[in-house]
């Protein structure tokens, strides 16, 4: 008994409206740290939730809650439809063509170590290599890492420009008889870099090289159709989503999956157990031992509903739209510099302020009310390249307005002027 | 607490003329100091006669706040005792994570500029790095660090 998803709550063809849509999000208004009004600008760490997404969360919990796949009692019959249920959405969501392909994990690091561990411990042998990128997260460096100390197999690196953009030829290079996987991130979560990921999963399988595509940061503010894509795996988490922490999807081609083995045991993902010899459950079954996250998977599904109801296009469409002004405007704040200057790039501008330390830059903005992120943001590949310490990122939302990307500028405006 | 009083009243000036920035002509203890969360990276070297702390210098890369404290430690160190430049540690340590009682904070001198740093949480260890540092110096540790046992927030007292 979910919500219809509210489809046409904005006239495909009108400007966002974002103030109405801004109405939704209880945070936004709550809120006011030190006095000022929040101005939150860290969406590329974690999006927002809007009410319609805790209305359905509250609502399973004080009408639907029991353990799913286990109950024959109508509640447990109840819970289980609706975690289904909201899994189906996601296959919709991401246009899976079968909803066996559809993993629930705690996240999208949860996502990447099922697949570097039952994937990568399965098939990857000593010497065999695998192709990351110069601008992965650490989530999706680390795994791969793990499992290649595990196995004798070699991290290959694709390099990228000062616009931080990744050199496809050098990709193509990096192919040869011992290349197994590839592992890349479909935007960059320090720059911004919109990655060419379906050109870059086409070179892979002319080379017969499956694909993980890390969509962390891609699934909340484009249309992602895994199968146009062709990758072999996609991995996404909920809480960038306007969903909720602690749930994750990994996707994975059927055929693939069934080929690998669990990753973890335990209730759920056995057809049978005994002492002498257990068997693994069908996919994708196998891989979700263990009470999966159900309360946040059907939130999920109705934050999937949530922006779908605005339109994925729409999002985008704003988004750049932001992106293009905050581009302009921070380029009169004195000393700053944007780190990222990618031809396709989503809404996240990370900046350095000369002289100004990102952390001093992101302590000043936070009490003049903006949440940027300042550091490394878990990419310490990505600072090394450019040979900097750190950033201050801003990451926007569809919630975000222009009004805030002036009030982001005069902070840091202020805050160049303080130091100089 | 407005954190840009914090920067206007010292920071910045400290930020922009170190004191006793760069190396120590016959230093007699050197450390490293590294805070993984942010990147700050610096070094503390020292030149102890007899018992008594003659000369501090640093040097590396930082944000503000942690070379302000630093640049304050040098001056508040500087012709001290071993045990009194511990104490000088040990004090700020507990200030700025808001556990020092008025007494210590009041030995503490002009350092009590950085008492307001205790309601930065995620800025403690930016201002302790060079002290850290300077106690890994004075008992001929190599290197300190701001995570683990070291971290302020995880230590009690």
């Amino acid at each position: 008994m979910n919500a219809p998803a509210p489809l046409e709550r904005h006239a495909p063809a009108a400007r966002l409206d974002v103030e109405r849509i801004r109405a939704d999000f209880p945070i936004l208004t709550n809120v006011r740290p030190h006095g000022k009004p929040l101005v939150y600008l860290d969406n590329a760490a974690s999006s927002q939730m809007p009410r319609p997404v805790i209305d359905r969360w509250l609502r399973y919990q004080t009408h639907e809650h029991a353990n799913i796949h286990r109950g024959v009692y109508q509640l447990s019959e109840l819970a289980t439809a609706e975690y289904e249920a909201a899994k189906r959405r996601v296959q919709r969501f991401i246009n899976a063509a079968d909803e066996h392909e559809i993993i629930v994990t705690s996240g999208t690091t949860d996502s990447i170590n099922l697949v570097a561990n039952a994937w990568g411990r399965t098939f990857l042998a000593a010497g065999d290599e695998v192709i990351l990128s110069q601008l992965e997260h650490h989530a999706n460096i680390v795994p791969w890492q793990m499992v290649a100390e595990a196995t004798g197999a070699r991290i290959r690196v694709i390099p990228c420009s000062d616009a931080g953009e990744l050199d496809l030829d050098a990709y193509e290079r990096l192919f040869n008889a011992r290349t197994r996987f590839v592992a890349v991130t479909h935007v960059s979560n320090a720059l911004g870099t919109v990655n060419p990921v379906a050109g870059m999963i086409a070179t892979a399988h002319r080379h017969g090289v499956p694909v993980l595509v890390d969509g962390a940061q891609a699934a909340p503010h484009m249309k992602v159709d895994v199968q146009a894509l062709g990758c072999d795996f996609y991995a996404f988490s909920g809480h960038k989503l306007c969903g909720p922490t602690g749930v994750g999807i990994l996707y994975g081609k059927r055929q693939l999956l069934e080929k690998m083995p669990p990753y973890r045991g335990g209730g759920d993902m056995i057809r049978s157990v005994t002492f002498e010899k257990t068997t693994y459950a069908d996919v994708p079954a196998r891989f979700e031992a263990g009470t999966p996250p159900i309360a946040a998977a059907i939130a999920l599904g109705a934050a999937i509903d949530y922006l779908e109801g605005i339109g994925m296009e729409r999002i985008a469409a704003y988004e750049r739209e932001l992106l293009e002004y905050g581009t302009r405007a921070l380029a009169a704040v004195p000393g700053l510099r944007i780190v990222g200057t990618a031809r396709e790039k989503a809404a996240v501008i990370s900046m350095v302020l000369a002289d100004v330390h990102p952390h001093d830059v992101g302590t000043l903005a936070d009490h003049d009310g903006v949440a940027i992120r300042t550091g490394h943001h878990c990419a310490q590949p990505v600072m090394q390249r450019f040979g900097i310490p750190a950033t201050a990122r801003a990451s926007f939302a569809f919630y975000n307005t222009f009004a805030e990307v002036d009030a982001l500028v005069a902070s840091l405006t202020k805050i160049a002027r303080m130091f100089s | 607490m407005d954190p840009k009083q914090l920067y206007q009243e010292v920071i910045l000036d400290h930020n922009k003329k170190p004191r006793n920035y760069g190396k120590l002509a016959g230093a007699t203890h050197r450390a490293e100091g590294l805070n993984p969360l942010c990147g700050d990276h610096i070094w503390v070297e020292i030149k102890v006669a007899g018992d008594t702390v003659d000369a501090v210098a640093f040097e590396g890369q930082s944000c503000a706040i942690c070379k302000a404290s630093a640049s304050m430690m040098t001056g508040a160190v500087k012709g001290r005792s071993v045990g009194e430049a511990e104490s000088l540690v040990a004090g700020f340590r507990a200030m700025v994570t808001g556990k020092a009682s008025d007494e210590e904070t009041k030995r503490l001198g002009r350092l009590t500029v950085f008492a307001g740093i205790k309601d930065l949480p995620s800025r403690v260890k930016c201002a302790v790095l060079p002290w850290h540092t300077l106690h890994a110096a004075l008992r001929r540790d190599a290197s300190a660090t701001t995570e683990g046992d070291a971290d302020p927030a995880a230590q009690a007292g």
